[in-house]
């Protein structure tokens, strides 16, 4: 039991408790608050694995982008201060049941698979690296993808704007002639 | 390091999936079922990422599907807001039980 292994399980801890208190808090702003703990906790397990990379890219999308964008919509939409309604007990304990079986049997299945080919080999997840691979055409390259995920987020974007555009007078009374 | 096993990071990220299905389960405002959806992406991110560093350290094919999810997430959260938005601005309120129109 040596320090690594402390903070790894006090990490684990930090984000399961988190994200407990984000399912079943009852004030919508405590729920957005305790996910943005649990989503910085997965960052700093990302930063034990030592890849850097990906911990930095969690907290710069997940914690100053989605929670960002999550407190936001919840300021637009709720009153912060007022309490959800309680779900019904019965459903309560039917997903409580639901979520501890499919807990039990997952970790039955991870405890008794045994991995054993793991790999010593170094890992190297360098910036680099990952910038490399990811600009490269060869036969493990990932050049596709990333610019296939550009028209996606491209897309999204417009989509985003045309949901949540106001209808203008122009296109309701021009929307109204064409009922008539 | 290595002294943590592989499993106990897949056990964290099980028991991470199954809380994000109770949160989902269970509420039924549309913004914390969102933040359900998010926790169970995340999960899976954590077993890409494991699985890569344990079992296959000379590739790095697990970071980039998870870039990729991550990326994808955050167009999806965009997405899922703007339509959460125009649902509020339509019905006054965003809570799945009150959305009953397309019903059958």
């Amino acid at each position: 039991m040596n320090t690594s292994t402390i903070i790894f399980y006090a990490i684990a801890a930090l984000i399961l408790g988190a994200a407990i208190l984000a399912v079943t808090t009852l004030k919508i702003f405590r729920s957005a608050i305790w996910l943005l703990f649990s989503l910085v906790g997965i960052a700093a397990l990302y930063f034990w694995m030592q890849v850097e990379f990906i911990a930095a890219i969690q907290i710069v999308v997940y914690v100053g982008g989605i929670v960002v964008l999550i407190i936001f919509s919840i300021f637009l939409t709720q009153q912060s201060g007022k309490e959800m309604a309680k779900p019904a007990t019965s459903k309560m304990i039917f997903s409580a049941l639901a979520a501890l079986f499919g807990t039990g049997f997952t970790f039955n299945l991870i405890n008794h698979y045994g991995f054993n080919n793991i790999s010593a080999a170094p890992f190297n997840p360098s910036v680099d690296e990952i910038g490399m691979q990811m600009l490269s055409t060869t036969s493990h390259g990932f050049i596709l993808p990333f610019e296939v995920v550009s028209m996606l987020l491209l897309a999204a974007m417009v989509g985003c704007i045309v949901i949540a555009m106001k209808p203008t007078e122009a296109t309701i009374v021009h929307l109204n002639k064409k009922e008539d | 390091m290595n002294e943590v096993p592989l499993t106990h990071i897949l056990f964290v990220s099980t028991a991470l999936f199954f809380i994000g299905m109770y949160g989902l389960f269970t509420r039924r405002n549309l913004i914390t079922m969102l933040m359900s959806i998010e926790l169970m992406l995340n999960s899976v991110n954590i077993n890409f990422v494991a699985f890569n560093k344990y079992l296959f350290p000379d590739k790095l094919d697990g970071l980039f599907f998870s870039l990729f999810i991550i990326t994808i997430a955050a167009a999806e959260a965009a997405v899922a807001i703007a339509i959460i938005i125009n649902l509020y601005r339509s019905h006054q309120s965003i809570d799945v039980d009150d959305a009953t129109e397309m019903k059958f």
